[in-house]
């Protein structure tokens, strides 16, 4: 076990592409860290350049003590999971796993006690002597998993672990990764892009877009704060409704409703505003209100998404089932929910009174976030 | 799935294994289609299922099958048992010398041939060049792709530069090889002299053996070496990272996860470099010895050619070519009972 501390790190290839640009983690010992973005945004380069299997262009990787940037992968003391398993398909499950400790000059003993230990903790004790091929996709998952167990390793890095699986395998898998990787205690980096996975996983978010970090904090941080429309937008299902506003003399303008704030406004002239579909409600009687013109609904059971527009800007608000739908539905503004951001670089633009919640983003301790999270 | 594609092979693993019956069944069309190997299995590996009832083809005649079978069993027919059953039929006679009939004498041709000391020195000396043409062979190709495949700027020159000789027609690239050994114009002659080592092809017994095996595997290794090549771009890349992570020594990785990946792809190769070194190597052998042999090396594919068309020995010949049918019979059930036992398919 160990803390890991990347540092300015980048990676460029030839032909001048800067796939990570100047990417900066501290990650602390024992801590459950997830990169998280699109497709595109160099989460899985970031990983790899950690693993070893992408050298590093510029910047410093450090595992515990020790710099790692031209250390071999085997040396890095990591395990890794891939996304499409990886197993050696002509070995035995027992083989997979022993793998590497046989070359690490484990003796044979102590092999059989950690292939069995991890084993019982993965519930693959029945096919060690199976191949891959006769595995489920769920089984070959726990393989991979075991294969890293067993090393005990400084670190666990997971390349889109689950995103082979089917929808439920995928939430139980998800379940026991985080059970395992809590009581191990090991450093986890874990990539995906599923915002969801990222939510209930991480002890940390790291958001990543193009290349650059949005932005590092907690879960619900994150989703509390986002540091930009990129996150705001990327964080959080349905995703965050942005309305094209203006500030005005403490007032909110968003086209031709005008809201009176009863804050000092963060700024003046063209903002993006963001709101949570399920900050949204029904006004009731002489409040302000958004007049909403419903588009189509989607029911979900616990709630419904309604889908429209307030003057042509597209808004989607959450409801609970049971409220009475119109065509037409006024909507409250929730004053102390809404979000600014910058119209030119859509930045989060910080209320005066509001904590900065982005501030606080240290690391702390896994237990104590442990309790945080699993909200 | 055993049922539906049952192995013509004595494969073991078919009672044992469930799907093993299969995986004997289609190494035959990528033999005879000359398919690439790991292609097909990776295919087959995606769409297992849909593969299975695809199989179940319904023909609304019962005949129309057979139809569509027909011009490839006529071709093995004609070309293969015809001629196979024909050679066993004369191998019992002595013919005459100028065509004027032949007498039945049974077990005499293959007597003779087994009693004379000559055959068996062609024998010892056609195992020993199969051996060392189809072990270089097989070696330098894998070296090669294993090489080209870990180029990683400007590998596509680099690898269609190896993969042209592949396409050089197989005439043209014999005489190019004999040119190598020319007693005037040969630069491994001119090599050789500079070691003090006078090469004399059609000379010297050693020499030109030398020279054969030198050239047939100059022949072969383009071939082999598009296989492993496509069989090393089939392994995962995720699976080579796993290795890397796993273990340090890339030379090990090899011996432990690539090579045995690999090894389906070796083992079809390995029986078509077999094939290769006995048969194919006539054109060779015949440009070398150019029709009189001498004391110079030969092999049994050759010396069956030689007894029949030169010495006009029918009968003796056929009994050579009966002969040697069945020692490649037990060969490739050797090959497929004790090595593709090692093989996995993934």
């Amino acid at each position: 076990m160990a803390a890991i501390d990347i540092a300015g790190v980048s990676k460029i290839y030839t032909g001048g592409v800067e796939a990570v640009k100047s990417v900066s983690i501290d990650i602390a010992d024992g801590e459950f860290i997830v990169l998280v973005g699109p497709s595109g945004c160099g989460k899985s380069t970031l990983l790899r350049m950690v693993a070893g299997l992408e050298t590093i262009s510029k910047g410093n990787v450090t595992i515990g003590t020790r710099l790692v940037n031209d250390v071999d992968p085997a040396e890095r003391d990591i395990a890794m999971v891939f996304q499409n398993y990886a197993l050696y398909p002509h070995m035995t499950v027992y083989e997979n796993l022993a793998y590497g400790l046989r070359n690490r000059g484990t003796p044979k003993a102590e092999i059989d006690a950690r292939v069995a230990e991890a084993a019982r903790m993965l519930e693959i004790e029945p096919y060690l002597d199976r191949k891959p091929r006769a595995l489920s996709g769920g089984q070959r998952q726990r393989v991979a998993m075991g294969r890293a167990i067993v090393r005990k390793p400084a670190a666990f890095l997971f390349d889109e672990p689950l995103s082979n699986l089917d929808a439920k395998l995928r939430v139980s898998m998800r379940g026991e990764i985080k059970r395992l990787q809590k009581r191990l205690g090991t450093t986890s980096l874990y990539v995906t892009h599923d915002q969801l996975e990222a939510m209930t996983l991480a002890d940390r978010l790291v958001v990543l877009n193009g290349g650059r970090i949005e932005q590092i904090g907690r879960p619900l941080e994150v989703y509390h704060a986002p540091a930009s429309t990129f996150v705001a937008s990327f964080i959080g299902s349905p995703a965050m409704n942005l309305l094209k506003g203006v500030l005005e003399g403490g007032r909110l303008h968003l086209g031709t409703h005008a809201i009176d704030l009863d804050y000092p406004a963060p700024t003046r002239g063209p903002v993006t505003v963001g709101l949570r579909a399920e900050d949204l409600r029904p006004a009731s009687a002489g409040e302000q209100a958004l007049l909403f013109r419903v588009d189509y609904v989607e029911e979900l059971g616990a709630q419904r998404l309604v889908h429209g527009a307030v003057e042509d800007q597209p808004l989607t608000v959450a409801l609970p089932p049971e409220t009475p739908l119109a065509s037409e539905l006024a909507i409250a503004i929730p004053m102390d929910r809404l979000h600014f951001f910058s119209a030119e670089n859509g930045k989060r633009l910080q209320r005066r009174g509001e904590t900065d919640r982005t501030a606080m983003a240290v690391p702390a301790r896994p237990q104590a976030v442990n309790l945080e999270s699993v909200s | 799935m055993s049922e539906a594609s049952p192995s013509p092979w004595p494969s073991p693993r078919a009672r044992g294994e469930g799907n093993a019956a299969d995986n004997g069944a289609s190494l035959l069309p990528a033999m005879a289609g000359r398919r690439w190997p790991a292609g097909r299995m990776r295919g087959r590996f995606k769409d297992q299922g849909r593969q299975a009832a695809a199989k179940r083809v319904q023909f609304a005649s019962p005949f129309l099958p057979y139809l569509f079978l027909a011009p490839q069993l006529a071709i093995i027919f004609v070309f293969f048992y015809w001629p196979s059953v024909q050679a066993i039929q004369s191998s019992f006679y002595l013919e005459d010398p100028f065509g004027f009939g032949s007498t039945f004498v049974g077990l005499t041709n293959y007597a003779d041939v087994l009693k004379s000391t000559e055959y068996f020195g062609i024998a010892r000396f056609t195992a020993i060049f199969t051996a060392l043409v189809t072990f270089f062979a097989l070696a330098i190709g894998l070296l090669l792709a294993v090489k080209a495949d870990g180029v990683i700027r400007g590998n596509a020159a680099y690898k269609t530069l190896l993969i042209w000789v592949y396409a050089i027609a197989p005439p043209v690239a014999g005489l190019i090889g004999m040119m190598f050994f020319n007693q005037h114009i040969g630069p491994l002659v001119e090599f050789a002299r500079w070691f003090g080592w006078d090469i004399k092809v059609g000379l010297d017994y050693f020499d030109t053996a030398f020279a054969m095996i030198v050239v047939a595997v100059w022949k072969q290794i383009p071939y082999n070496f598009i296989f492993f090549l496509s069989g090393l771009q089939g392994i995962p890349v995720s699976v080579r990272e796993a290795a890397a992570i796993d273990c340090r020594s890339e030379l090990r990785r090899f011996w432990t996860i690539i090579l045995p990946l690999l090894a389906p792809t070796a083992f079809f190769l390995l029986i078509i470099n077999v094939t290769y070194a006995l048969f194919d190597t006539f054109g060779i052998i015949d440009v070398m010895v150019k029709d009189k042999a001498a004391n110079n090396p030969i092999t049994l594919v050759y010396k069956v050619y030689m007894d029949g068309f030169r010495g006009n020995d029918l009968g003796g010949s056929s009994a050579q070519s009966v002969i040697l049918m069945l020692i490649v019979l037990v060969l490739t059930v050797f090959q497929f009972r004790f090595i593709e036992r090692r093989v996995h398919y993934n």
